[in-house]
């Protein structure tokens, strides 16, 4: 299933957030966005979603929906969004349970996800009890029982340290290339977005515009710390950004004064 | 010599500086701000209170006429154990009291709920409720007598509107404290409605509910005695009463412990809900 934006545009009040965005996402294919602070990356990731409507423009959807996925669209949050009174394997049945599934189908897809992301031996933690690491597992565990055609994922490594950081990365690029699921990552951190961009969508400061669009076409799993050539585009990506995110720094303070 | 070198040999020499100098600890800042429970210390000081409350009526310090004994409360409660009239009493208050309060709660919580998830509900019913709430129920008592009639009607409607209104406003203020991203969450993932209230909003609010549940027992246990002043034979409120116009303290004492114990019990019972209800908050 491909994904199609065609001209999305978003005012807030005055402000106009997002400007003529046209994007298209295929099959397989990890997108991300980048772009400085309140550019509307999370809009346009609400948009995609079909959380929230564009005033202008369309998200369209072009080919079957898999057979056997439940939802479609499924987002990974950046604060995990994770039920505090639900144990890890509650919270992953949470999405089941409104599907016309058997509680042995249920139970079978739960158990499977939480072996896929290693947290078989946390069926019965509690939320306040996992880790920053752990919790974000859960939620992605949670987000593949469904199936998804694609996954929405906004910052969903920022809350995390960064050693914590480096193993969600490994653990997405392993998923990946098992599952060869479709993605659209937002991101503030270029390491992540080279590390696990087919492409990556760079966005001007509010009103958010695609500046440009870097391709990469090394496999991810070929992807390794200190090859010359992703450094290359991580400052490269650096200096389309820079002067953006300063503008729209000072534009914040300057809205706030 | 490298960097780390100079600084552990820059530490050195630190240390030797301040040792010239006399040591001492840093001072303490911390601590503070957070009671611990202590068990036994709460049964303690009410035992200590009767012990000397009861020394002093035998040393003659405080008249009788004054306060009578805790002992004498006592024999009146034992009177009313013997004669089996406890039992009548406490069953008409209970009955009264669960009736009325478990409608109010249940009446509480659904339109706490209503004015919690819909707009129209909020606009309408919200600027009622706030004008309603501090209306001393006591002061409509009369009303609802000529409304729900002398008898078991009046009785139960005054709790029942006491405890009410103190629900819907912890029910609502607990609704809108819920995390919108998680709501927002179950709306990403295709949960129904209904599911979003059951699953995500109504435990989200559960700690409001339940603190709210805590004040309308104690108001439904305060409106029991004014309900029981008009046209009731027996309850807890009605023995206080006719104690009280005749005089008889150590009776009205006995009551008044009553009532007290019966608080008790139902904010460890409310206690006990919330222990089993919110074992997750840890
Ligand atoms: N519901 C809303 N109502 C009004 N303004 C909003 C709303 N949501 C976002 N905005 C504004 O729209 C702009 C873009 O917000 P958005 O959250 O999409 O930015 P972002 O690129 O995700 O930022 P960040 O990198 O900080 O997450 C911001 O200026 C924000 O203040
Ligand atoms: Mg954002």
């Amino acid at each position: 299933m491909d994904l199609l934006l065609r001209g999305i545009t978003h005012r807030y009040g005055a402000t106009e957030v997002l400007s003529g965005i046209d994007l298209a996402v295929s099959e397989g294919e990890i997108v991300c966005i980048i772009g400085p602070s309140g550019c509307g990356k999370s809009t346009l990731l609400r948009f995609i979603g079909g959380l929230e409507r564009p005033d202008e423009g369309e998200v369209l959807l072009s080919g079957p929906v898999p057979s056997g996925s439940l939802n479609p669209l499924t987002y990974v949050f950046q604060d995990f969004a994770l039920l505090p009174w639900r144990s890890v394997e509650a919270n992953v049945s949470l999405v089941l349970e409104d599907h016309p599934l058997s509680a042995a189908e249920r139970e079978e897809i739960v158990a499977d996800v939480l072996e896929r992301t290693g947290l078989s031996d946390f069926r019965k933690a509690l939320p306040r009890q996992l880790s920053g690491g752990m919790k974000q597992r859960v939620a992605i565990a949670r987000a593949l029982s469904v199936r998804p055609a694609v996954m929405l994922m906004d910052e969903p490594l920022s809350a995390l340290d960064s050693q914590t950081r480096e193993l969600l990365m490994d653990d997405l690029v392993a998923l990946w290339q098992r599952e060869r699921f479709t993605a659209c990552y937002v991101t503030h951190n270029l390491a992540e977005a080279v590390r696990l961009g087919h492409r990556i969508v760079v966005l001007s400061r509010r009103p958010g515009r695609i500046r440009t669009i870097v391709e990469i076409d090394r496999d991810l799993g070929a992807r390794e710390a200190g090859d010359p050539k992703l450094d290359a585009v991580q400052r490269e990506l650096w200096q389309l950004l820079r002067d953006e995110a300063r503008a729209a720094d000072r534009e914040i303070a300057d809205d706030v004064a | 010599m490298t960097s780390l070198d100079q600084m552990s040999g820059g530490r050195a020499t630190g240390e030797s500086e301040a040792s010239s100098e006399t040591l001492r600890p840093v001072p303490y800042r911390g601590g503070g701000f957070r009671p611990v429970p202590i068990r036994l210390i709460g049964p303690l000081v009410f035992l200590a209170i009767i012990a000397l409350w009861e020394a002093g009526s035998r040393s003659g310090v405080i008249s009788n006429l004054v306060l009578p004994a805790p002992s004498e409360a006592f024999e009146a409660f034992s009177y009313l154990v013997e004669s089996g009239q406890l039992w009548r009493h406490l069953s008409a208050s209970l009955q009264r009291l669960v009736i009325g309060w478990t409608l109010g709660t249940a009446l509480g919580i659904a339109v706490g709920l209503g004015i919690g998830l819909f707009s129209l509900a909020r606009a309408g019913l919200l600027p009622l409720v706030s004008a309603l709430f501090p209306i001393p129920k006591i002061a409509l008592l009369p009303l609802f007598v000529i409304w729900f009639g002398i008898g078991e009607g009046s009785k139960v409607a005054t709790i029942l509107f006491g405890s009410f209104f103190p629900t819907v406003i912890a029910t609502y203020g607990g609704v809108d404290n819920v995390d919108r991203t998680l709501v927002r969450m179950g709306q990403s993932f295709g949960l129904s409605w209904w599911s979003i209230v059951r699953k995500i909003i109504l435990p989200g609010a559960m700690p409001a509910i339940l603190s709210g549940c805590r004040i309308s027992a104690s108001i439904g246990i305060i409106l029991l005695v004014a309900a029981e002043m008009i046209g009731a034979e027996y309850g807890v409120g009605a023995y206080i009463l006719m104690a009280g116009s005749l005089f008889a303290t150590d009776q009205l004492l006995a009551g008044v412990a009553i009532l007290s114990v019966l608080g008790l019990i139902v904010s460890w019972l409310i206690g006990r809900l919330e222990r089993w209800l919110l074992a997750w908050r840890g």
